[in-house]
């Protein structure tokens, strides 16, 4: 059978990638990627090849995108286009819009359609917070005690709120929610990969939290199976094991300055203002904290385990970027 | 492939013809380098085990041997492998309990334990990192099954604040036993339970008062006033040496049970009583087997 897939995000990394396997896949007759901007060129931005995909510029906060899913059909739509991130011209207010009434548009259109037989969510293990009170390992069933209450990680809530809303009301349709933990790669550009480029990486004075990575090839794996094949329900998507952020520094051969959290968050805020990097207090609550998500539902759904483990996958992304530890590179 | 009988013997390493003794320079500068580089690996909980066993329980051993002069009764009952869990009366206002069993296991039964401690601990700076670095948790249901599912050793001390905050008058009476979540748990993954007792920590801070708004100003459980704290200020935190045993009792089955019995609270009360009435009886006859607290004077 051969079917027609509409991609969101297609314009950022992860997004692209899904696009152009999606494109190269046999049963796959058409695959439409939309976005708000237009994806980077091949030449200049080391954009990546999206294949035979046709793009169309829409913004998802409007209902343009009702027209584009009736006009052509489709018949699973993978919806990537989180941003983690507000952008420098649209601020927060942007960001959440996107993100959340973007979605709701999307699912409004795919409720309405009647071609519609699969739909695949991006979201992120940032739904499950960072707190002292929870478990150290979370399950995809677990309620945490203290959800995320700022930035990303509640537009993701929010998100899969209205997801599981949308999975009641159109039971004919399979429904995949994909909790991914931070990507990390040689192609990722995200607030921590840029975090770990910085000559000094500020760290919350006595904490060390676990932090866990997806490598971009799992990730888009992970992505491609749950496009073509039926996967219905909430998974995890991590890298196996964890890396402590001080592991991380000592990998990436940069020094680590501890500043206590009240300093921090004042310094963050600070940064942030004058567009250094990004901040928000859920990032405070992560260097604290930490997060660890368990695996096995995906495991066992997939038959598959991802490839990289959380280290390798840091590996891998340290030696895109040229970075070693203090005395060379470890064996 | 079959392999000719006598061929098939195992023989310990350390007589095989090749077998060299690690220099323990070499060995000490590669442990300095996979430090420095991040190679090395800790578990999804934080431990780091190459950090305890080489360096911070390194740093305690001769409180263990020496400060405290700690000796193991009973270490056979201690399971060799699998999933168990280890019961324990809590005292001396500072976890210097939780250290000395830790280490008594490690060194004596060759096992990490797994300690799961309140959420307090997790909240502070430094304590938060370390507790996970040296293979703690949160107090928590799905924590514990976890490490039990997975073949840990994982210590609780049930009565909590109450237990190593009570005074020095209550010494050596076991204080209530929270909820029983610990039962619950080794009902849910049938591991067997093993209660310990721990004499000696009593003593190391002898508690007979409580600076109580204090402590609430500073968001503590407690603030103990000894006889050397705070009157000699940092020099009061020393503990006192006294004589240490630590005793490990019988293990109890819970494998005879359904795992749904863990939702069956009468059993649950039950089954946390009779852990406490053992715990207790241990201690009363490990308290006059050890005699004097600091031997030979008193």
């Amino acid at each position: 059978m051969t079917h027609t897939v509409l991609v969101t995000g297609v314009s950022r990394h992860i997004g692209a990638r899904v696009a152009s396997v999606l494109a190269a896949a046999p049963d796959i007759s058409r695959v439409i990627g939309v976005d708000t901007v237009p994806p980077p060129s091949l030449t200049r931005d080391g954009g990546i090849s999206l294949g035979r995909t046709e793009f169309v510029r829409v913004d998802l906060r409007s209902p343009d995108i009702a027209q584009v899913i009736a006009a052509a059909d489709v018949h699973t739509v993978v919806h990537m286009s989180l941003v983690s991130a507000p952008s420098r011209s649209g601020g927060r207010t942007a960001m959440k819009e996107h993100n959340v009434i973007g979605t709701m548009q999307l699912l409004g259109a795919c409720q309405r359609s009647a071609t519609v037989r699969r739909v695949v969510v991006r979201s992120t293990t940032a739904v499950y917070g960072s707190s002292p009170r929870d478990p150290a390992v979370f399950t995809e069933e677990l309620e945490p005690h203290d959800g995320p209450s700022h930035g990303y990680a509640k537009d993701a809530v929010e998100v899969e709120g209205y997801v599981r809303g949308f999975a009641r009301r159109r039971p004919d349709v399979t429904v995949s929610l994909l909790r991914f933990a931070n990507f990390m790669g040689p192609g990722v550009e995200s607030p921590l990969t840029r975090y770990f480029t910085q000559p000094v990486l500020p760290t919350v004075f006595g904490f060390d939290p676990r932090l866990q990575f997806v490598h971009e090839d799992d990730a888009v794996e992970v992505l491609l199976r749950m496009a073509t094949e039926d996967h219905p329900g909430t998974y995890n998507v991590a890298g196996a094991g964890v890396l402590l952020l001080s592991q991380c520094a000592r990998r990436a051969g940069r020094p680590s300055l501890p500043v206590l959290s009240p300093a921090f968050k004042v310094l963050g805020n600070a940064a942030r203002r004058m567009g250094l990097v990004e901040y928000s207090p859920e990032q405070l609550r992560l260097m604290c904290h930490g997060r660890a998500v368990d695996t096995a539902r995906l495991e066992a759904e997939l038959g598959w385990k991802p490839k990289f483990t959380t280290g390798a996958a840091f590996d891998d992304f340290l030696r895109s970027r040229g970075l070693r530890p203090f005395g060379g590179v470890r064996t | 492939m079959s392999v000719p009988r006598e061929e098939a013997r195992v023989i310990p390493i350390s007589a095989a013809p090749s077998f060299e003794q690690p220099d323990p320079v070499a060995e000490l500068l590669a442990l300095i380098r996979r430090r420095i580089t991040g190679d090395y690996e800790v578990d999804e909980f934080g431990y780091d085990a190459e950090l305890t066993d080489k360096v911070l329980l390194e740093l305690i051993r001769p409180l263990y041997n020496h400060w405290f002069r700690v000796e193991t009764v009973e270490l056979k009952n201690v399971p060799v492998e699998g999933g168990a869990l280890i019961v324990a009366n809590h005292s001396g206002t500072l976890p210097f309990d939780a250290l000395m069993m830790q280490l008594a296991l490690h060194d004596e039964a060759g096992r990490p334990l797994r300690l799961l401690g309140a959420d307090l601990v997790y909240q502070l700076p430094v304590l938060s990192h370390l507790s996970r670095k040296t293979g703690h948790t949160l107090a928590c249901r799905e924590d514990a099954d976890r490490l039990l599912r997975g073949g840990e050793l994982v210590g609780v001390f049930p009565e909590g604040f109450k237990g190593i905050g009570k005074p020095f008058s209550d010494r050596y009476k076991l204080q209530r036993f929270g909820r029983g979540g610990f039962v619950a748990s080794a009902l849910r993954t049938g591991v067997p339970i093993v209660p310990v007792a721990i004499v000696g920590a009593e003593e190391i801070y002898p508690k007979i008062g409580d600076l109580k708004s204090l402590a609430r100003l500073l968001g503590l459980p407690y603030l103990p006033i000894t006889p050397l704290f705070p009157l000699l200020g940092p020099l009061g935190l020393v503990p006192l040496p006294s004589k240490w045993m630590i005793e490990f009792g019988e293990p109890i089955r819970t494998d005879d049970y359904d795992p749904s019995a863990a939702d069956d609270p009468m059993l649950v009360f039950n089954l946390t009583d009779h852990v406490r009435e053992v715990i207790q009886q241990m201690l009363n006859e490990l308290v006059l087997r050890r005699g004097y607290a600091f031997p030979p004077f008193m």
